[in-house]
């Protein structure tokens, strides 16, 4: 496969836990073409979520090698990966994961605060971001004021302020409902069309997983059937 | 700065948590500026008294009088700069509470040994030429509203006239004194000794020397010679400098400075304590939170320094809410207390210090909270919701 912006070569996954051992991963070939919109399907423990941290440089394999975009990150410092999640991964969680002390605004703001951008244009990222999710006029809401599917867009507004290449997507639509899901799930499906961001997505949701251009399904592990949608 | 919001945002998360943790150690703070303030208060005398300078008393009591006459052999001894002489009055001014320093003295010697109390000319012209004249420190003259001109009933409680006048001696304010450091006793009362004299009939005794010497590296030689001139007389001598004398004089109601130390250091403890619970109490309510910052690019010494900047933030915003109150507070205090201690403010050096203490203190709260921000797994505090 040509151009592929992540490339998942023999990876091992191992926890312990006390003398159990639990092969979460047993040996994982993976390609994701640049531009992609890839979903990942599996039961619970299935280690699609190990996956995905391993492909956004929150976790390290046991043994194996993930890179992206050319980079080991197998052999990156924990220093060199946090910076490079910085400008190169946006992430989109399940429970939005967004800070409840912070603005709408704020949140989104949090990962330009680690570039040299001014005050001024930090604020213009964020209002683009927030036009883009269509939440200009909740920028100065807190987490709290806000419905499930609007801190799923803050969400992704941060996941996308800092223009990254690779949106990793752990079951972004799990907490809302059919409706709101489906305006996530268009909004995600844009960003990867229209704004060119390769999208892998975790879900359980068929439906969820019919917006994916591939769809590929784990169990105990492994990659077990692939799937054009 | 710009993650100034951020800290400032976390602080105010549980705002009574923060506000009781704010108020601890403010209020800790602000009993440590009062501590300070009676360290200096017990303390400034012995910083001030110089080596330059000795005190020669009765070698049996400071409060047996000396013969007069001693002071032309003290002048004479080697190394003896200059040499005057001073007499506990112990008058009363209208009520025994109304206490404060009064004593005969030589009224050009005791301006010339101290020159740290500073008096304008006129006043200093007045004062030499008034017998019956009394200089005052300004505090005092403020404290009972005295200006130059009054005349002031001092009432005697041991030496007695024997003029067949009453009792009282009446002085005339002829000059006020201020010190040359905001660390000089400004509460004193000085009048002649010589209207003493006059009064009392008195067969030349003083109450003590104090003497100027010109070398300070030999003050103890010095000191040595001149009891040893009256070695065996019916009045010896005891000579030290006058910081000796000031310690010992401070030793008798313990050691205070270590005492007030030892109060400061276990209020500091428990404010640790406390800080130190708020902050790893804070961090572990929000564990999902940091692993939110590491995932979207905080690398792990910047949650750290978040974290560790959170209890700076809270420590040293308390502590300097806390100094500057006891600082507005101090003057009220002193007024009180002047009595016992005319000297009562907090240093500078305590203030920077406390501001020191401050930083350190969020450092400390903040460090075991910080230390494992930093190492704590992304993958786990995720899991952590």
């Amino acid at each position: 496969m040509t151009d592929a912006l992540v490339q998942v070569s023999d990876v091992h996954k191992v926890y312990t836990r006390g003398a159990e051992r639990v092969d979460v991963l047993k040996g994982l070939e993976l390609e994701v073409r640049r531009g992609e919109f890839l979903a990942l399907m599996g039961p619970s423990g299935s280690g699609k979520t190990t996956l995905l941290n391993l492909i956004g440089g929150l976790d390290k394999p046991t043994s194996g090698r993930v890179t992206v975009g050319g980079r080991d990150l197998t052999r990156a410092s924990s220093r060199d990966l946090a910076r490079w999640r910085a400008q190169h991964v946006g992430f989109i969680f399940q429970f939005y994961n967004l800070l409840p002390v912070l603005t709408a605004a704020r949140n989104v703001e949090l990962p330009l605060l680690l570039t040299g951008l001014s005050r001024a244009e930090r604020r213009k990222h964020v209002a683009t971001a927030l036009e883009l999710v269509g939440l200009t006029d909740r920028a100065g809401h807190y987490p709290m004021q806000l419905s499930g599917g609007q801190e799923q867009r803050v969400g992704i507004a941060r996941a996308i302020v800092n223009d990254p290449t690779l949106l990793l997507c752990d079951e972004p639509t799990g907490d809302l409902d059919r409706q709101t899901a489906g305006e996530i799930l268009d909004l995600i499906g844009e960003l990867n069309r229209r704004y060119e961001k390769t999208v892998i997505m975790v879900t359980h949701d068929p439906l969820a997983a019919e917006r994916a251009g591939r769809i590929l399904h784990m169990d105990k592990g492994t990659l077990v059937e692939a799937q054009a949608a | 700065m710009k993650y100034l919001p951020l800290l400032w945002r976390n602080l105010m998360r549980r705002k009574i948590r923060t506000t009781f943790t704010f108020l601890s150690i403010a209020v800790a703070f602000f009993l440590f500026g009062l501590l300070m303030a009676i360290r200096t208060g017990f303390g400034v005398g012995i910083e001030l008294a110089g080596q330059k300078r000795l005190l020669t008393v009765h070698k049996m009591s400071m409060i047996q009088p000396l013969p007069f006459r001693y002071l032309a052999q003290i002048q004479s001894t080697p190394g003896v700069r200059f040499a005057t002489h001073m007499t506990w009055f112990g008058g009363v001014y209208q009520d025994p509470k109304n206490f404060f320093a009064n004593m005969a003295v030589d009224p050009e010697g005791i301006l010339r040994i101290y020159p740290e109390f500073v008096v304008d000319d006129d006043d200093r012209r007045r004062w030499a030429s008034t017998r019956t004249g009394a200089l005052i420190g300004r505090k005092l003259a403020a404290r009972f509203g005295w200006k130059l001109g009054d005349r002031i009933p001092i009432q005697p409680t041991f030496f007695r006239p024997k003029d067949g006048k009453p009792d009282t001696f009446e002085f005339e304010v002829v000059g006020i004194y201020r010190g040359a450091t905001p660390d000089i006793d400004e509460t004193q009362l000085f009048f002649h000794y010589k209207y003493l004299m006059e009064r009392t009939g008195d067969p030349g005794t003083v109450g003590w020397y104090a003497v100027e010497v010109d070398d300070p590296a030999r003050a103890d030689e010095i000191a040595h010679a001149i009891d040893r001139q009256f070695a065996n007389s019916p009045a010896e001598t005891k000579t030290a400098t006058e910081k000796a004398f000031m310690q010992s004089f401070a030793n008798q109601i313990g050691d205070t400075g270590a005492i007030l130390t030892a109060i400061a250091a276990v209020v500091f403890f428990v404010i640790l304590l406390i800080a130190g619970n708020t902050m790893a109490q804070s961090v572990r309510e929000r564990t999902s939170e940091l692993g939110v910052l590491k995932t979207v690019g905080f690398t792990d010494l910047t949650v750290m320094a978040l974290v560790l900047g959170e209890a700076v933030l809270l420590a040293c915003s308390a502590g300097v809410v806390g100094l500057a109150l006891v600082t507005l507070a101090v003057p009220g205090f002193a007024k009180a207390v002047e009595t016992f201690l005319p000297i009562f403010y907090v240093p500078g050096r305590s203030i920077a210090l406390g501001l020191g203490l401050a930083l350190l203190l969020g450092l400390a709260s903040g460090g075991v909270p910080a230390y494992l921000a930093q190492r704590l797994s992304i993958v786990e505090a995720l899991r952590k919701r």
